[in-house]
């Protein structure tokens, strides 16, 4: 599956299939500091991830206060 | 999984609450949560007019569309703090909400109408940029608000930043800022009333609001922020929240409920001295010129 990253932005290659749980902790990414879109709408930690989708782990914190 | 109220399947799962919601439930979530906020804090009367501090990101476009959604009377108010790409991108992002709306946008631009960028002013005062930018925020917000005969100022601050803001002053017990860290202040003595509806949501439900609805925001991060030390308190208190859901809403409204009437709100002695700037006729504690207006002067002597 293809997994679009922010910050930088670069795009990586997953093989599947994958739950979302799952790629997040392959990515050592925080789940309560991203959502994870595919297509327009969001998944699930439970979602199955198969290798013909894509996805976005989209960082949701700000800096300001 | 399955949505907590309908049993569609669920889109977002938040974990602090124990539930999993489809779009529409999600929606219905996030609004029972901002309305409970502004009913338990006393925060907006129905009838009153509101200026929605808007950045563009995605909590003050939120904030704005939810507040839209419940019928109120909210304006939005963007400041253009000159910060390159990343200021032309907020703007685009901020008119776009507004014209999709059909609100109104007030527009302040800092280097037009005031001479001077956030990252010049940065320079010049030799202190970080956020401190420029927060200190020209507060005032701005506060004129504006004035200005236009608004009731009410609102802003974006969400869950994670209450208890990011907390932390800081927690570890350092600052305790003039613990005084003042609440969802409400009050109007007083030339400052408009200030609120913070979205104190039950955190920023990850505040997103998933943005891309459920549609919204187009600027995610990426303000440039000036990276490596800031609200960020790192943030990642430690999401460490502390993923082994533990609902820590950072039980740190938050345990201090409102708890422990913040221990802390002077701020001190009365320093608001009975407050004068007239001579420079914009704001409220301050100096002498003659506001924090704001030193700070234009000090950019202007600079030549920069």
């Amino acid at each position: 599956m293809k997994v679009l990253l922010r910050n930088p932005k670069r795009e990586l290659d997953v093989p599947g299939p994958l739950r979302v749980s799952a790629l997040l902790e392959r990515l050592e990414v925080n789940r309560e500091s991203v959502l994870v879109i595919k297509g327009d709408t969001l998944v699930t930690g439970d979602a199955l991830l198969t290798d013909d989708d894509t996805v976005e782990v989209r960082p949701v914190i700000s800096g300001g206060a | 999984m399955k949505c907590r109220r309908c049993k569609a399947p669920a889109v977002i799962e938040i974990r602090r609450h124990n539930a999993a919601f489809c779009p529409p439930c999600f929606e219905h979530h996030c609004m029972e949560q901002v309305r409970k906020a502004i009913e338990q804090f006393k925060m907006i009367d129905t009838a009153e007019r509101i200026l929605v501090a808007v950045s563009g990101g995605k909590d003050s476009l939120a904030l704005w569309d939810m507040l839209l959604d419940m019928g109120y009377d909210a304006d939005g108010l963007y400041l253009g703090l000159g910060i390159g790409d990343y200021s032309s991108e907020s703007a685009r992002y901020t008119r776009a909400f507004a014209d999709r709306r059909g609100a109104k946008l007030v527009e302040v631009d800092i280097p037009a109408e005031f001479g001077f960028d956030i990252p010049t002013a940065a320079e010049v005062t030799r202190r970080v940029p956020c401190s420029a930018c927060g200190l020209s925020k507060r005032h701005l917000f506060n004129k504006a608000a004035l200005d236009g005969g608004y009731d009410v100022v609102a802003t974006g601050h969400n869950l994670d930043d209450e208890a990011a803001v907390l932390f800081g002053n927690v570890l350092r017990w600052q305790t003039e800022y613990l005084g003042r860290q609440l969802p409400v202040l009050p109007a007083a003595h030339g400052f408009p009333r200030k609120v913070k509806p979205l104190v039950r949501l955190a920023e990850r439900e505040t997103a998933a609001w943005c891309v459920l609805r549609g919204i187009d925001y600027q995610v990426e991060e303000c440039p000036n922020a990276e490596g800031n030390k609200h960020l790192g308190y943030k990642a430690a208190l999401n460490e502390i929240e993923d082994a533990s859901p609902g820590s950072k809403h039980a740190f938050y409204f345990g201090f409102l409920d708890k422990a913040s009437g221990h802390f002077t709100p701020e001190s009365e002695a320093e608001k009975e001295t407050l004068r007239p700037c001579t420079g914009c006729g704001a409220p301050t504690t100096g002498e003659e010129l506001c924090a704001f207006c030193k700070l234009v002067a000090r950019v202007a002597k600079a030549g920069a």
